[in-house]
């Protein structure tokens, strides 16, 4: 008999009384390891996806068809107020996973909902930004350059909505099941989807926005 | 060997993305990292919004400084938010994460670099439009 990823997890530490036979079976990683790895790879799948709309956009930036401009168009204020929301989320979700860890109810659901907030309060502020300019006639249909904007920005969005939801039922998972192994190796999952998004958004206000108005 | 917090087994060889490394479990202590990553990270944010505004710099240094400013802010995220440092029980995530690098240079760069030359070199469109006539 061998020790296999399940046997290790739940007990949090090999089956009793199986000897190992060797170092590879005693070599075998912690079902939380092995899955925030898988999770961290398909974020860098994700990554890569979005260098792809980065590569985009920045190829067709100067292709506006005679329409607006990114310096017309965005506005550094309503940008910078995102940017300070998803900031401040990431460190609520940092605070969420301590209070996790720490097995703190008051932490963990007061941060989550912060997060949730703060999270919350980014996606509207960014369709507010998109329902102006398609007022104005911007929408991703006038330019290449606003359909590269729509993709990258509106990609990034959507992950964050998507994220969201992610969050409501870590949420929910947490209340119903408690800090249970399995629901705070997925809780890991979430802090670093939501923390990867903070970083494409790094990308996107620095590409997108501050050279678009800067250059 | 077992981790309390997680009532996994802690196996000293490698370390989970986002899990910080052994002994840095104390509560204090990670409020303490996350605080200073949110710091930096809000410096970077905040001189990265003030150098594309003002006209103190010297202008045509201006987006050199901001992508530098971009690429350092996500550093401080990786390390800070993601717990991804250059011990070494962080190598497979090192590595992961090298190689996602690596791809993302190559498509952003090599993206722009063959794009700008086909430009470059291209017809102009009026004279293009003339010849089909």
């Amino acid at each position: 008999m061998s020790i296999t990823i399940d046997d290790i997890d739940f007990a949090g530490a090999p089956v009793a009384d199986v000897p190992l036979a060797s170092h590879a079976e005693r070599s075998v990683a912690s079902r939380r390891i092995v899955t925030a790895f898988g999770f961290w790879v398909f974020l860098l799948s994700d990554v890569i996806m979005f260098s792809a709309l980065f590569a985009t956009y920045v190829v067709l930036v100067d292709m506006t068809a005679g329409g607006p401009r990114g310096k017309d168009l965005f506005n550094i204020s309503a940008v910078a107020l995102e940017t300070g929301c998803l900031l401040a989320s990431s460190f609520s979700c940092g605070m969420a996973s301590l209070g996790a860890r720490a097995r703190i109810n008051l932490m963990y659901y007061g941060s989550m909902i912060a997060t949730l907030v703060l999270g919350a309060a980014f996606v509207l502020l960014e369709i507010r930004d998109f329902a102006g300019m398609v007022a104005q006639g911007a929408g991703p249909s006038r330019s290449a350059f606003l359909s590269g904007f729509f993709a990258l920005v509106g990609c990034h969005g959507l992950h964050v909505t998507l994220g969201l939801l992610f969050l409501l039922t870590m949420m929910a998972q947490v209340y119903a099941k408690g800090y249970r192994v399995d629901i705070l190796r997925r809780l890991l999952c979430f802090a670093l989807f939501w923390h990867t998004l903070d970083i494409i958004w790094v990308g996107i206000f620095t590409v997108v926005y501050l050279l678009g108005v800067a250059v | 060997m077992s981790d309390v917090a997680t009532g996994e087994l802690l196996y000293h060889g490698d370390i989970a993305p986002g899990d910080e490394p052994a002994g840095g479990t104390e509560i204090v202590e990670g409020i303490r990292g996350y605080l200073i990553g949110l710091g930096l990270a809000v410096l970077a944010t905040f001189v990265s919004f003030f150098v594309a505004g003002t006209s103190l710099v010297w202008q045509p240094s201006i987006p050199a400084a901001l992508i530098v400013l971009a690429i350092a802010q996500m550093g401080v995220h990786i390390v800070f938010f993601i717990h991804i440092t250059t011990r070494p029980d962080s190598m497979n995530n090192i590595m992961a994460l090298s190689f996602g690098v690596f791809i993302v240079f190559v498509l952003i760069v090599g993206s722009v670099w063959v794009m700008t030359h086909l430009n470059h070199n291209m017809i102009p469109m009026e004279r293009l439009m003339q010849m089909q006539h």
